[in-house]
């Protein structure tokens, strides 16, 4: 302390007091969050009113989004999105939370295996799994899906050809995935109610029925809100699980399409970064305007005001 | 002491064995299901790359027709073998820095956001959340301009880099930190220690719990990651193990012998790390999905 300058010292003073340390601390957010959010956000969206050529780009106005109106291809990639996300979100929250709630009762014996085993496909790449799955869905008679509508009496599908069996497809892969995930999410949530209020749901006679209803599922609710948001997010923004589906980002009359799929068909495979960015740009104001509905709905914010 | 001699009576009675049954034999079912895909991949492994294009991940328990072939051949040290070698080295080195990077910058800032009040807490705590509200995909395409501009393409860094401010592990140690008791930092304050001083010494090893979980789902999502790695990663020497599986998926189907011995020897790290780890996953969700 003696051989330092007293410069110096007040310097360090100020960089060690209570009221700029919170500021050294966050700095790095800050930074990352110029550098690689506002930056490319706002690059996106003037880049969505360009025409992006190699050497100079051109201002086009909103050229690319009365483009995108009439594109019935992106048409197609929204409609895809949007299903894939709405059937996600039918089937990857009920179904887990039950999960859930059973594998947190205390009929379920060796639950540290089943925990393990259904959280397991999260640690497969996309690569690895989707390779997986369209093995499993091919159209010969002697792939597993096959194997199982034919054992029913159904025949055979070329289920990666068609529509409904596509998106079956991307659906069964999606359950696959998350189906863990989410139930230990809702397994979290769980852990975390106070179980006197169970004692005195059962004081006052309540049936496992209305237990569930007015003590689990009103506690849930911050889990469920999270799930949910991570959701919508994830159904929207699908993209690698179709590609690894169809073994590159085409698939027959593009029933695998989303709009990240678009918006990489565009911008990176044919190099038309203006339009791809007009695409990107349609996404984020969808899933904003999903969100942010869904939060206030279930008054996220002002929880959070308090 | 009532309690519990009534809750041993009814774990006794013949009903909650069904019930037992019947729960136990759902995860049972379930687990099996879920266990299939990669159970009939770990088989194929076992045989030809040519069977699995012709049959399928068919399940085949016959041992006689089962090799190692694909296995030796993925550790025979020929071309192959080195270059898929190479894509499992990059794919450690990636994952080894940006989880270690992620985990120490996600820390301190969550600690900036949860032991302080300051003027723009929430301001900054809101534009964490809103960097989640937005998917990354959005951002791609002028990340991977600016990444060219910032000559980080085709390398680590550019891979790396974009991600290690990443919101929901800032949001998750928030959640854990503001659990943590205030007192202990005026308590440290007192016996003289510097705010970054309790940050390290005082605050962090309470969080290892935290930096566990967080530090296998980051783990998770590098190792895995496909995307942003085959924007900025152009030269096969530089490929992770994902993208360099990818490019083995030919029409051809000449390769699915390192593919499918590749693939299965990929998931083991990973694997290998969530036994060791598995708790902290599930404490790590806990933190940051509970009180949302």
């Amino acid at each position: 302390m003696k051989g330092k300058s007293g410069k110096s010292l007040t310097a360090k003073n100020f960089l060690y007091s209570q009221k700029v340390a919170p500021y050294v601390f966050v700095l790095p957010f800050i930074i990352s969050f110029a550098l690689f959010w506002i930056y490319p956000l706002i690059t996106a969206i003037t880049m969505s009113f360009q025409d992006i050529g190699a050497i100079s780009s051109e201002w086009v106005g909103i050229k690319n989004y009365t483009k995108l109106l009439k594109d019935n291809v992106f048409h197609i990639a929204i409609k895809n999105s949007a299903v894939y996300m709405f059937w996600t979100l039918v089937l990857l929250i009920p179904f887990p939370m039950l999960f859930a709630v059973l594998m947190d009762s205390n009929l379920v014996k060796a639950k540290g295996v089943w925990k393990a085993i259904l959280y397991m496909p999260a640690l497969t790449s996309v690569v690895i799994s989707g390779t997986l799955f369209r093995l499993m869905f091919t159209e010969y008679p002697t792939g597993q899906m096959n194997l199982i509508t034919q054992a029913l009496g159904l025949g055979t599908f070329k289920w990666l050809k068609m529509g409904w069996s596509g998106m079956a497809a991307l659906l069964v892969v999606a359950c696959w995935r998350w189906t863990g995930v989410n139930m230990l999410y809702f397994l979290s949530g769980l852990k975390a109610i106070d179980t006197s209020l169970y004692e005195a749901a059962e004081i006052d006679g309540a049936t496992g029925w209305q237990k569930f209803r007015y003590v689990t599922l009103p506690l849930l609710k911050p889990t469920t809100i999270y799930v949910l948001t991570i959701s919508i997010y994830a159904g929207l923004a699908m993209f690698l699980e179709s590609y690894m589906l169809w073994g590159g980002n085409n698939s027959p009359n593009n029933i695998g399409l989303t709009i990240v799929g678009y918006l990489y068909k565009r911008g990176i495979e044919k190099n038309d970064m203006g339009y791809a960015c007009a695409v990107g740009v349609v996404l984020l104001v969808i899933a904003l305007a999903i969100n942010i509905v869904q939060l206030i709905l279930n008054g996220t914010f002002k929880n959070e005001e308090e | 002491m009532e309690k519990q001699k009534k809750l041993r009576s009814v774990s006794d009675t013949p009903k909650h064995k069904i019930g037992e049954i019947f729960a136990t034999g759902f995860f049972a079912i379930l687990s099996a299901i879920i266990v299939f895909p990669v159970f009939a991949g770990l088989l194929a492994s076992f045989r030809p790359g040519t069977q699995l294009i012709r049959r399928g991940l068919a399940i085949d328990l016959d041992i006689s027709t089962m090799t190692l072939d694909n296995y030796t051949y993925l550790f025979s040290g020929n071309a192959d073998s080195q270059k898929y070698f190479m894509w499992y080295k990059n794919s450690l080195i990636i994952t080894l820095a940006s989880v270690v990077l992620t985990l120490f910058v996600c820390y301190f800032v969550a600690y900036g956001l949860s032991m302080y009040n300051f003027r723009l807490k929430n301001f900054l705590f809101f534009l964490v959340i809103a960097t989640m509200m937005v998917p990354f995909e959005i951002l791609m395409l002028p990340l991977y301009k600016e990444i060219i501009k910032l000559k980080l393409i085709d390398t680590y860094a550019g891979v790396i880099v974009t991600g290690i401010c990443s919101a929901s592990t800032i949001f998750f140690f928030r959640q854990y930190l503001s659990g943590l008791p205030k007192e202990l930092l005026d308590a440290a304050r007192i016996d003289g220690a510097t705010e970054y001083g309790i940050s390290v010494r005082i605050i962090l090893p309470l969080a290892k719990p935290a930096f566990a979980s967080m530090g296998i789902l980051c783990a998770m999502g590098s190792w895995n990651a496909i995307l942003w790695p085959l924007l900025v990663l152009k030269g096969a020497n530089k490929f992770t193990l994902p993208i360099g599986l990818n490019t083995l998926l030919t029409p051809y189907g000449n390769n699915y012998d390192v593919l499918i011995a590749g693939s299965m020897f990929g998931i083991l790290p990973i694997f290998i790390i969530f036994l060791i780890f598995q708790r902290y996953i599930i404490e790590g969700m806990t933190t940051g999905a509970v009180k949302g």
